[in-house]
């Protein structure tokens, strides 16, 4: 930031332009997991995951639409619900302050961003969380984004893919939240009426009642490596049962191992494997190579 | 001093402390006028006068934490106290089929006013023993998948259902995220969407979360006035946003998780009135009261085609959540 921005005034100060990528804090990134000294530029030619041991770092939602979908022909939808404060929360600080701050800082309105497109030509709706939007927490803009991305879904005789990662329902908007969980979960009930797949992508992590509702719905549910899922946190459970808990506890590996999963799968393959799932399922012949 | 030495034994709760004093001072009395030739009788109806006017205004401005604490109150009635109350020829049916049974969660068959209906609850522990035999009334998977088989057996045999919820939230256990306690409530939720029979919730004491939701996606949503509702316990959401969980009561505020403000929100049907002082001050009343009401909205639904049914269900889950619609620049 040079000297000028910083005598700005914050309303004025807003980058201009295009700047959704977010400039590199440095050329070298070490991985969080084999501690290698890696190259960004490698990194994020490798769908930011680690070429040397394939941790999956997070990543925004707008990356994940990107590496999911065909460049052409895409339509963001919901993108003018936008969230308001109806219970007046207030807790070290406003709700509409955070909103306001989380906001500007991410450019983003809220958790959830939905997109109609195609993966390798197939017709599809995609919703994706934003994890550094209020730990992708669940409020009433997620639920609604979420059913008209459903419904979208339903008029375009598409199949549904939601991409989650989140902490849970958003405490700040109350009992608004909790009912986004029943919300979501009935709108699916509708996709399915309606003869069209709903696969469910879980990615760390993927927690409370965001996992407690549509997360867990999916006609296939598929996880990336290492993910945390689960219902509740593992520090509550360490407190609740006085307990260590088990290695790989609530990780992709164990979800599979127990059966709530259908399969784990490498992000830098996820595109393929969704496009062969959803042409089976819509009985369409293969897609070109 | 031992509140618990009036002969109704009840225990009263902080803020109740004047009410208990008082209420002792009256015992104390009667105590003396049995072996004495004095009359005291006008004392003591005057002092149960100020009684009356005493809990009155203690109740009259609750605060949300004084009523999340009423709603967990260790006298108040339980899911089983109310289907004996309130329900005829309860058979209760068990398990999930699968893994076993979860006695946090009671359910079965029983008839209302001669009716057949279906009662499914969460249900806690009076003593110490029976409350971890219920775990506290937080129920494991197997607990939300019999529930989702009592729903199925109500929906084949067409009979209304009732639940009645209670819960701190589901249980966090090792045994339970093992065996997929996430996709137990949310499978309740995406059936409960489209059962094709009327569903009544009634919230008698906590409702607690994603665990409570698991048996609250109904037609019609009753709250008992003491009762609460809420995304996270108090206590959670304080130690999260506060980094300290004396600020429950705080956090208890902001939330709106009672009647009223549910009710203003257009979250919550209708507030069952209760006894002064709370349901486990009269439980009679309360039964009376909670039986009149279910009466009432049960003739309301059943009136209704399935189909209206199903759609107006669905129109109201869609229309829950508030939010502006802003151009995109």
């Amino acid at each position: 930031m040079s000297w000028l921005q910083k005598l700005l005034p914050p309303k004025i100060n807003r980058p201009v332009g295009n700047s959704r990528k977010t400039v590199p804090e440095g050329l070298w990134s070490k991985c969080p997991s084999c501690e290698a000294v890696l190259y960004r530029t490698d990194l994020e030619g490798n769908a930011e995951v680690c070429p040397k041991c394939s941790y999956h770092n997070r990543i925004s939602a707008r990356s994940r639409l990107d590496l999911l979908l065909d460049a052409e022909g895409r339509l963001e939808i919901g993108a003018e619900v936008q969230p308001i404060d109806p219970l007046k929360f207030k807790d070290s600080k406003r709700y509409v302050d955070r909103l306001k701050a989380t906001q500007s800082e991410m450019e983003e309105t809220d958790s959830l961003i939905v997109m109609q497109g195609s993966i390798k030509s197939v017709g599809v709706v995609a919703a994706a969380f934003e994890f550094k939007f209020m730990g992708g927490s669940m409020g009433s803009v997620v639920g609604e984004r979420f059913a008209r991305g459903v419904q979208a879904a339903i008029d375009n005789r598409a199949p549904f893919i939601c991409v989650s990662a989140s902490g849970g329902a958003r405490m700040q908007e109350g009992l608004f939240s909790l009912m986004q969980m029943a919300k979501t979960s009935a709108a699916l009930t509708q996709l399915s009426k309606a003869g069209l797949p709903y696969v469910s992508v879980l990615t760390d992590p993927t927690m409370g009642g965001v996992s407690a509702s549509f997360a867990m719905l999916g006609d296939v549910i598929i996880a990336e490596p290492q993910a945390l899922i689960g219902f509740a946190g593992p520090r509550v459970i360490e407190q609740t049962v006085r307990e260590t808990l088990p290695d790989g506890f609530q990780r992709s590996e164990f979800l599979l191992e127990h059966g709530a999963i259908d399969m784990i799968v490498d992000r830098r393959e996820m595109r393929d494997k969704l496009a062969t799932i959803l042409t089976a399922f819509m009985r369409t012949p293969l897609s070109p190579v | 001093m031992n509140v618990k030495t009036n002969n109704v034994k009840t225990s009263f709760l902080e803020f109740e402390q004047p009410i208990a004093e008082l209420e002792a001072k009256i015992e104390e009395l009667r105590y003396v006028q049995d072996d004495s030739a004095l009359d005291i009788s006008e004392e003591i109806e005057r002092l149960q006068q100020k009684n009356k006017t005493l809990t009155k205004d203690i109740y009259a401005k609750l605060t949300a934490w004084q009523i999340s604490q009423v709603a967990r109150h260790p006298q108040r009635p339980y899911t089983l106290d109310y289907i004996r109350g309130i329900f005829t020829d309860f058979e209760e049916l068990h398990g999930d089929r699968a893994f076993s049974d979860d006695p946090a969660i009671v359910g079965g068959i029983a008839r209302f006013d001669g009716q057949s209906v279906m009662v499914i609850g969460h249900q806690k522990g009076r003593d110490v023993k029976e409350r971890q035999y219920r775990n506290f009334g937080m129920p494991r998977p197997e607990g939300y998948r019999k529930a989702l088989r009592l729903y199925r057996l109500a929906e084949k045999f067409g009979m209304p259902i009732i639940t009645l919820i209670d819960t701190p939230g589901a249980y966090p256990g090792i045994g339970a995220e093992e065996r997929g306690q996430s996709e137990a409530i949310a499978r309740n939720l995406y059936v409960m969407a489209e059962l094709r029979v009327p569903i009544i919730g009634v919230i008698i004491g906590e409702g607690g979360s994603g665990g409570a939701l698991a048996l609250g996606v109904v037609d019609h949503l009753m709250m008992l006035q003491y009762s609460t509702y809420s995304v996270i316990s108090p206590e959670g959401c304080a130690s999260i946003l506060w980094k300290s969980a004396d600020k429950a009561s705080e956090a208890a505020e902001t939330l709106g998780i009672t009647a009223t403000r549910l009710k203003a929100f257009g979250l919550v049907d209708r507030i069952v009135p209760e006894p002064m002082g709370g349901a486990h001050r009269a439980p009679e009343d309360m039964m009376q009261s909670l039986r009149r009401a279910l009466a009432d909205e049960l003739s309301h639904l059943q009136v209704k085609s399935i189909d209206n049914l199903l759609a107006t269900r669905y129109d109201r889950l869609m229309s829950y959540g508030k939010f502006k619609e802003s151009p995109v620049k």
